[in-house]
């Protein structure tokens, strides 16, 4: 590739590919070492292979912010739901798929609308027993969601901190709205107990493989989507936007347009990230619509690198990571570790971790 | 390999800890120290309620380990912060589990903590006990809940105020958080009042989000709702953050208890102690502890906690006694089996008796729940519970409450 | 020396007093020692005995200074000593504890007391036993009441007085002189006469009519005065996003940062009064702990946010987002160092007895505390305007958010003046804090309830407009107040927040929008 882009020089983008492969090899050993038996030096515990099949997921989260932010300069702080709507749609499949095994023995009802006394199915449920139907769902509705917002947002040129702020707000009302039981969508409980998946069991380990893959497969696909997007013409055009955005209209490009394609197509890969991280954790719940959850993926990206997609990857995988680690072994002080690290990326890391990297490639 | 470097660190810690204390038994020392795993949010909205937990387990293990352990063995605590998070609890359960490998868990307050780590739990056969009040319709075999039923804190609650000593309510506001455990309790209470003769008209619900800090509109339409000739009573699912406003505004209005009393079953004394009691006198709260019942064992648990927490005023609560009988009922099980095997406790969990803080002698029933006794408190200004109402024993838990239909077709 | 002689006192009285009256006196006494139901109907025959024995027993009562003893025997404590309540033999307290009331007991005390103090020469005790009266108000009463009506002179106390009697007489056997109390009723604004009238229609069938009559007048005056109160909580719901956005307007209108950590500076002022009251109490400024508090908090949030400006923020100028972000992170540290210090547990911050309570303002009653925090918002609000227009710290402010360079070259220090402005932004934070720590928790997430509002409130009224944040805190407050009884508060609140959604798209500056170049930026 000889076009360079804003950011990379060319001779690192090599050595970052070779890395990223590699990268990629090693997760996908981790479901096989598991299978190794436990007296093995290699072997991986359960515990690895979720958490990380969970962290995959948010690397496409990730990913997704910083097409929005890394390369047009839109810094949604609502993104969270858009990945808690994919996980909704994932999640009404299945707690469709629990039919007569919940508690109450009812064929089509989910125990919470039983006990609730909801004499039917609502009618938005219906056709969620379908895997493909949910699929698209959790893909359309971010996406018509994201084209709603980024259409009224963009055509008024609500930009920077203003967009932030409206972002947010929409999902601290979409929040508000799911809290309420009237929703029809569990209230504050939202979903759990989920037992099976396209005919498998959830709680095997091939359960898990099997999401394991389809998310790095999903993450895979994603980068590529985003690389293919920001190396094309209209990626330029995305960078010229985040640097001067009245230049680029007074030349002639529709602003609006491309603005709201990005923002749509990160939406629906914030969805499908959602969409994946269902059934791995086991529970979806008002709780991902929470501001402070956007706030954090949009601090993975900053910290792994903005502008850069192997960043955002880097960023989800490291952030959390060190979330799992202090939680454990520093439960009163962990906040003060990630608070500071929010702190001295944003002063002494603009680039973040990738920067840091790249800069010494290029010496 | 993993194994190794595990029994090698608790080996460290266990000498470690026998040389720090001295008069242990040399035993002591021997096999792996027994781990208790705490699941309680330190940050977030929950650690106001749930850190206190936190010291409660924290307590339990040391005093359990200045007895000597068990089966000659030292406990260990493995602490982690969920931080109000929900699938976080799901995370750290998991951890709790198959990286920390322990014997045992105490943790969660909201239904829907507990909900996110049930699947966990029983996949991966581990043993919780949960020591708050819920609203029922749930029994894992892999979960103790020591926290009251409906049964054994709402419906009481309630014929309390449709009792002579309660004022012989003939109108109820139903107020609430909009979450599960409100919704489903007074859904149980609202065809309980039904069952009773209650017309629909005579029954107000109404639900706020988390946290509602502003109370105005609703505390005057409960003053509407009771300007229509009959005695009203309210009854408070409202979650703990949002009660201290609440009361506040009941105060101002100038609701008196004499004239709309609320029972509240989820104000105890920790979130008494937050906020000036005077106004509140007279309301009431139902659980199966207070802090003012006169015990012998009562007096040595609030007395070993100040000792622990080096605070002389520090209270003692529902929740807190809760795990304070959880965690001797385990301790009971795992010496009368001679093992920490789950399947063995749990096993020997079932039937354990034990005599409780709240002064009677609490018992652990096939249902996972324990049979508990109900009181009933009114507020006083200090802030305490003047304990107006007992059931004379221990009331045995009906997590399926009779008053959700549905139940009669329930699988289980 | 004394116990004896009050010993004798009382058992003289126990001789002259009335053959009658000591029957009922001395028959309803044991009832004091029993179970609830039976302490409540010794009070309400205690009450209705007239006996002068009487009253100072269920004051002690009342008090928790009446005692029990194991077998039984009644204990009266006064500053006198303790004696035994029959024949008044003085005594130890030895292991007597106080005999305990509940509502239901309460309740009799309040009627009990009510008719045995209506005579009393105190007037703020006639006050309050005429409203006793009005809430148990029972046939026997009428005379009592119209005697003490014909003594009474004070209007306020009078009008109470008829409204008791009214009440009394709808309690009478005889309709003609429930009719009475029916037609006084309906000339009042009042829920517990409507509540009154409702309960009597259910007794008396036959005075349906009438009383419906009288329902329907006091429910259309209850319907304006309603419209009224939702206006003025909608007021009060404004002036607390007042509050707590006034602060933001500053630094991120004035500024333009934006400090996530804003809802933190107004937990470090809640926290500043709690020290304040702590550090005050049983000294001889502890009444004014609350007054106090408002410097204290000021400047201790202003300090933090100082330090948080030079330190961290203005490495950031110029990149909104990026301070955005880290002041996320200072947010996290904050309420976890809160809470590590404080403990998680919420702090009691005590209200003065002048902001409980109702006031009563032309027939209308309005929650005290919530008058006060309207007050003290707009004052607040008179505060900033006068510091930005009238102060040399506003005028050098004003300079620098208009012309950076050129405030430089006149020889302001544009970095002390940044340092300043934003201290004075986290500072009103810090005393929106004192009158939050008045209505909700003080608890380390105090903050973070107020945040999105607070933003909302700035960007809907207009960044850079003090006016537009005046209108748009009291706008959002009314109108979600106004919905509130249809859709519920969660639904007001989304819908709400939709609507200020849609409002920006229509006027994506806000409702008091900076004109010219600058509002370009």
């Amino acid at each position: 590739m000889s076009v360079t882009t804003a950011t990379i020089p060319a001779s690192p983008r090599v050595t970052l590919r070779l890395v990223l492969w590699g990268a990629v090899l090693v997760l996908a050993l981790i479901p096989l070492l598991n299978q190794l038996p436990e007296s093995s030096a290699l072997h991986v515990g359960d515990f690895i292979v979720t958490i990380t099949g969970k962290w995959i997921t948010y690397a496409i989260l990730a990913l997704a912010i910083d097409l929005a932010w890394g390369y047009t300069g839109i810094l949604s702080l609502g993104h969270g739901a858009f990945f808690a709507l994919g996980g909704y749609a994932m999640g009404m499949h299945l707690m469709r798929l629990i039919g007569p095994r919940g508690a109450y023995g009812h064929p089509t009802l989910p125990d919470f609308m039983v006990f609730l006394g909801y004499p039917e199915l609502p009618w938005y449920w219906l056709g969620f027993d379908m895997f493909p139907y949910a699929c698209f769902m959790a893909l359309f509705v971010p996406g018509l969601l994201a084209l709603v917002i980024g259409y009224l947002a963009f055509r008024s040129r609500i930009t920077g901190v203003y967009l932030s702020i409206l972002t947010q707000a929409l999902t601290y009302a979409l929040m508000l709205a799911f809290f309420r039981n009237d929703m029809g969508f569990g209230g504050n409980n939202g979903f759990t107990d989920f037992k099976e998946l396209l005919g498998m069991a959830l709680n095997t380990p091939l359960a898990r493989a099997v999401l394991f893959y389809a998310s790095l497969v999903a993450l895979i696909g994603s980068y590529w989507v985003c690389t293919r997007i920001s190396v094309s013409k209209l990626g330029r055009v995305l960078l010229a936007i985040r640097d001067a955005e009245s230049r680029v209209r007074f030349l002639g490009y529709s602003t609006t347009q491309v603005k709201l394609f990005v923002f749509v197509i990160s939406a629906v890969l914030a969805g499908l990230a959602g969409a994946l991280y269902v059934p791995q954790v086991g529970i979806i719940n008002p709780g991902e619509f929470s501001p402070g959850n956007s706030i954090e993926a949009v601090i993975w990206v900053a910290v792994g690198g903005r502008g850069t997609l192997v960043g955002a990857v880097v960023g989800a995988f490291s952030v959390n990571a060190l979330k799992t680690w202090l939680t454990t072994a520093a439960p009163d002080l962990w906040l003060f570790a990630l608070g500071g690290l929010f702190v001295a990326v944003t002063l002494f890391l603009p680039r973040g971790l990738v920067g840091l990297f790249s800069r010494k490639v290029e010496k | 390999m993993t194994n190794f470097t595990l029994t090698r660190r608790g080996v460290i810690a266990g000498l470690g800890a026998a040389l720090a204390t001295p008069g242990i038994p040399s035993a002591f020392a021997q096999g792996a120290p027994i781990k208790v795993g705490v699941l309680h949010s330190l940050s977030g909205t929950m650690a106001i309620s749930e850190t206190a937990l936190r010291d409660t387990v924290l307590m339990m293990v040391e005093d359990q380990n200045r007895k000597g352990g068990l089966l000659g063995r030292r406990l260990q605590a493995v602490v982690v912060d969920p931080a109000s998070n929900w699938p976080l609890f799901a995370e750290k359960a998991r951890e709790l589990l198959q990286v920390a490998k322990v014997d045992v868990t105490f943790g969660c307050w909201t239904s829907v903590s507990r909900k996110s780590v049930l699947p966990v739990f029983e996949e991966l056969k581990g043993l919780l006990f949960y020591p708050v009040q819920y609203e029922g319709e749930e029994q894992s075999p892999n979960i103790f809940y020591t926290g009251a039923a409906p049964n054994q804190q709402a419906i009481p609650a309630l014929d309390y105020l449709l009792g002579p000593d309660g004022g012989s309510a003939k109108r109820i506001a139903l107020l609430g958080t909009d979450y599960v455990y409100p919704r489903t309790t007074n859904r149980i209470l609202r065809n309980y009042l039904v069952s009773k003769g209650f017309a629909a008209a005579d029954i107000m619900e109404e639900y706020t989000p988390f946290g509602h800090s502003d109370w105005q509109g609703i505390v005057s339409s409960v003053k509407r709702f009771a300007s229509a000739g009959k005695k009203t009573a309210i009854v408070s699912t409202i979650n703990g953050d949002a009660n201290v406003p609440f009361y506040r505004e009941l105060g101002n209005q100038g609701i008196k208890a004499e004239d709309i009393p609320s029972v509240a079953f989820s104000v105890g004394e920790e979130e008494l102690a937050g906020i000036d009691a005077r106004p509140l006198v007279g309301h009431l709260a139902a659980w199966n502890y207070f802090m003012s019942v006169k015990s012998q064992v009562n007096d040595q648990f609030i007395a070993m906690w100040r000792a622990y927490i080096k605070n002389p005023r520090r209270v003692t609560n529902d929740p807190m006694e809760a795990t304070y009988t959880g965690f001797k009922m385990w301790a009971q099980a795992v010496t009368a089996s001679g093992t920490t095997n789950v399947a063995d406790v749990t096993k020997a969990v079932i039937g354990q008796k034990v005599a409780a803080p709240s002064g009677y002698i609490e018992e652990m029933g096939a249902n996972h729940h324990l049979s508990k006794p109900v009181m009933i408190g009114e507020i006083q200004a200090n802030g305490q519970f003047n304990i107006v109402y007992k059931t004379p024993g221990a009331v045995p838990a009906e997590n399926w409450s009779p008053y959700i239909p549905e139940n009669a077709n329930r699988r289980r | 020396m004394k116990r004896p002689i009050l010993g004798l006192l009382l058992a003289m009285l126990l001789l002259v007093s009335p053959a009658r009256a000591q029957d009922a006196f001395t028959t309803a006494l044991p009832g004091l020692a029993g179970s609830f139901g039976q302490i409540a109907e010794a009070v309400e025959k205690l009450g209705a005995s007239a006996d002068p024995r009487a009253l100072p027993l269920l004051q002690a009562l009342q008090e928790g200074r009446l005692l029990k003893r194991e077998d039984g025997t009644l204990l009266l404590q006064t500053d006198a000593g303790v004696t035994e309540v029959v024949g008044g033999r003085p005594t130890e307290v030895g292991d007597a504890e106080a005999v305990r009331v509940n509502n239901r007991v309460r309740g009799a005390l309040r009627g009990a007391l009510g008719s045995l103090q209506i005579l009393s020469t105190n007037p703020e005790e006639r006050l309050k036993a005429a409203e006793d009266v009005f809430r148990s108000r029972s046939a026997q009463n009428i005379a009592p009441l119209e005697a003490a009506l014909a003594r009474e002179t004070i209007p306020a106390i009078r009008t109470q007085l008829e409204l008791s009697l009214a009440a009394s007489r709808l309690a009478s056997p005889d309709n003609a002189v429930r009719l009475q109390g029916i037609n006084a009723l309906a000339e009042v604004t009042d829920q517990n006469a409507r509540a009154l009238l409702l309960e009597t229609k259910a007794q008396v069938p036959d005075l349906a009519r009438q009383i419906d009559g009288a329902v329907a007048k006091i429910e259309g005056r209850l319907r304006v005065r309603q419209m009224v109160e939702t206006f003025f909580q909608g007021l009060s719901l404004g002036s607390v996003l007042l509050l707590a956005a006034l602060g933001l307007a500053v630094t991120f209108g004035v500024m333009g940062v934006i400090n996530m950590a804003h809802g933190e500076m107004v937990m470090l002022g809640a926290y500043a009064t709690y020290m304040v009251q702590e550090a005050l109490s049983g000294t001889a400024l502890a009444p004014f702990a609350l007054p106090l508090a408002i410097p204290a908090a000021f400047l201790l949030a202003a300090a933090v946010g100082a330090v948080l400006e030079r330190g961290l923020i203005r490495y950031l100028y110029g990149r909104p987002l990026e301070t955005l972000l880290m002041t996320f992170g200072v947010g996290m540290i904050l309420q976890q160092a809160v809470r590590l210090i404080f403990g998680a547990q919420n702090r009691e911050v005590v209200s003065p007895a002048w902001m409980q309570g109702t006031l009563t303002l032309g027939g209308l009653s309005l929650t005290a505390n919530r008058v006060w925090i309207i007050v003290f918002g707009l004052l607040v609000l008179g505060l900033v305007v006068a510091a930005i227009r009238y102060t040399r710290f506003g005028l050098e402010m004003r300079a620098v958010v208009q012309n950076r360079r050129i405030a430089a070259t006149m020889g302001i220090r544009t970095g002390r003046v940044d340092a300043l402005t934003f201290a004075f932004g986290s500072g009103i934070a810090g005393m929106a804090g004192v009158a939050l720590s008045q209505i909700d928790n003080v608890s380390p997430n105090l903050g973070t309830g107020y945040i999105i509002d607070s933003f909302m409130v700035v960007v809907f009224g207009g960044v850079g407009s003090l006016a537009g944040t005046l209108v748009g805190a009291l706008t959002l407050g009314v109108l979600n107040k106004v919905m509130e009884p249809y859709a519920g508060a969660v639904l007001a609140k989304v819908v709400v927040l939709v609507g200020i959604m849609l409002f920006i798209q229509r006027r994506p500056r806000g409702m008091f929008a900076l004109k010219g170049r600058a509002a370009e930026a």
